[in-house]
């Protein structure tokens, strides 16, 4: 059988609005950029998998909206399919097509505008209609409701939930693809506008506009081309109950069994130690810590004490979301393909001013979440 | 070259739907409306009651059966919300929490009502305020909120 790697990357820069681009032009943008960054055409392309979904776009078959522009009728046509879900999701369908031995390359490509459409509307749509989406529970209460149930089941305070803001928020700096970098306090975070408590303003990500593109090869394809390819050495995804209630919310059994899969399968043991680098989802300052624990890198309950040491900072011996993560920049669907294009471009030694170091970056994990309070996860372990 | 201008167009999408509830939630929803009564389902394989109730034990798959529930129970999570939407019920303060009904094992997600947000913590015990029978519908804001409760006895 043979091996998957990612093979070129691109992702836009993460913008509260683009209005000077189409959802089709921005994902034309990054799948000419990811080509060119392969050094491939899209001849050489055999399959594409988009990821979207209709509601932030605003019609029904939102994927047909952006075949043209991914290359779905290039010299007669190519096999095309969609994913509704995060792209970290579309990544391990594509990378499934390859395994089967029926194709060779996949271009992965996601794209989503937060700012097109009704962000509370849309993020209410995703509850069930008879119980919970009457009640008015969108994204950020429904958070609320995980963070809260954190706080109280472990003892973690809202200080350090900020800790996470200010780290993500001052690693943006130095990435120009981020929306919102700063150098923020702990005092400044706890002091923004309570949105539904405990979450405050600065403890959420963005609404962002943006797209990203990843191509994937086989063994032989990977290594005829001149660019050291980045292995998808394990991965897996896991759900869990759909309603709030049914689950603790201060736990999330599906991203430790994800997470143990996938580990398994890349043959980390060890996951602290053998991880250069993690590229999580914090679509909300918690997630990063609650994410953290069921990954496996401290005991559970223990978020904050990992963030207080410090070991998650660029300069740490765990660095998270060097990029300044998701709540530097928040496309919704394509947030978790930015987590593996980061994590790309770290193992290739290609991250610019975030480059971690002196260490070489040797193994990385990104990661994706679908549904409410991280109803489903995707780990995936990528190495050089 | 021209001065290029951004163009924006406005749209509005509105779709009515007629969404058939099904047998379990139609079941349910009646007895809010007629009787004020709220309804678990209890799967027999894992022993596991809950509410929302569903036709099958999202873990077992098994066929659940009927259990009325107490309509009153404890506080597992809150928050109070400080932002407003059109998608949200006329309710001040705008407070969720995820209720533990007595006999049941999930949380039920609802809206808090008659309650101090100072007062809010974890365990706090409460009970269903439904709406007038005339004013209810067949519909989850049948009740209108959950509000803490007396303790009488021991
Ligand atoms: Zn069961």
């Amino acid at each position: 059988m043979t091996n998957v790697a990612i093979v070129g990357a691109a992702q836009t820069p993460y913008r509260r609005r683009r209005d000077d681009a189409s959802l089709a032009e921005l994902v034309h943008e990054v799948t000419v950029a990811a080509l060119a960054d392969a050094g491939l055409e899209m001849g050489d392309i055999d399959n594409i998998v988009t990821v979207s979904n209709d509601f932030w776009d605003g019609r029904t078959i939102s994927s047909m909206a952006v075949m043209d522009a991914s290359g779905s009728s290039y010299a007669g046509g190519k096999n095309v399919s969609t994913v509704e879900g995060d792209g970290t999701f579309g990544l391990f369908y594509g990378a499934m097509r390859i395994l089967s031995g029926v194709y060779r390359t996949t271009l992965v490509v996601a794209h989503s505008k937060g700012s097109e459409g009704d962000p509370m509307m849309i993020t209410n749509s995703m509850f069930d209609y008879i119980y919970t989406r009457p009640l008015g529970l969108e994204f950020i209460s429904s958070c609320a409701l995980q963070a809260r149930r954190y706080m109280d089941k472990y003892g973690l305070t809202e200080a350090d939930f900020a800790l996470v803001s200010v780290k993500n928020r001052r690693n943006a700096l130095r990435n120009p693809y981020a929306q919102l970098a700063g150098e923020l306090t702990v005092e400044e975070v706890l002091a923004s506008p309570v949105l539904a408590d405990p979450l405050k303003r600065h403890d959420l990500s963005p609404i962002s506009d943006g797209a990203a593109a990843v191509i994937l090869a086989d063994s032989p394809v990977a290594l005829r081309l001149g660019r050291k390819p980045v292995w998808l050495k394990g991965g897996a995804f896991c759900s869990e109950d759909h309603f709030l209630g049914d689950r603790d919310l201060a736990e999330a059994p599906a991203l430790r069994e994800a997470s143990r899969r996938a580990f398994e399968m890349a043959g980390v043991t060890d996951p602290f130690r053998e991880i250069d680098v993690v590229e999580l989802y914090d679509a909300c300052s918690y997630m990063e810590l609650l994410w953290l624990e069921e990954m496996g890198f401290c005991p559970r309950g223990e978020g904050g004490t990992l963030i207080r040491s410090g070991e998650t900072a660029p300069e740490g011996s765990l660095p998270v979301n060097p990029s300044g993560g998701v709540l530097s920049a928040h496309a919704v669907l394509v947030a978790g393909l930015a987590r593996v294009i980061e994590v790309v471009l770290q193992l290739r030694g290609e991250a610019g001013p975030r480059q971690l170091g002196p260490k070489p970056v040797e193994l990385g994990l990104a990661h994706g979440i679908n549904g409410p309070c991280g109803q489903s996860h995707c780990v995936l372990v990528l190495g050089a | 070259m021209p001065e290029e201008e951004a163009v924006i167009y406005r749209g509005r999408i509105r779709m009515p739907y007629t969404w058939a509830v099904g047998e379990t939630g139609s079941f349910f929803l009646t007895q809010l409306r007629d009787h004020a009564r709220i309804w678990g389902t209890r799967c027999p394989q894992c022993r596991r009651t809950m509410v929302p109730p569903r036709r099958n034990c999202p873990r077992c798959l098994a066929k659940t059966h009927w259990l009325q529930l107490e309509p009153r129970g404890s506080l597992v999570t809150y928050t109070v919300v400080h932002y407003r939407h059109r998608i949200h019920p006329p309710q001040e303060p705008l407070i969720y929490g995820v209720i533990k009904l007595e006999g049941a094992d999930t949380g039920l997600t609802h809206l808090l009502g008659e309650v101090d947000p100072a007062d809010l913590r974890p365990g706090l015990l409460l009970e269903a305020v439904f709406k007038e029978p005339e004013q209810r519908r067949g519909h989850i804001l049948d009740i209108l909120y959950f509000r803490p409760r007396e303790v009488t006895g021991s």
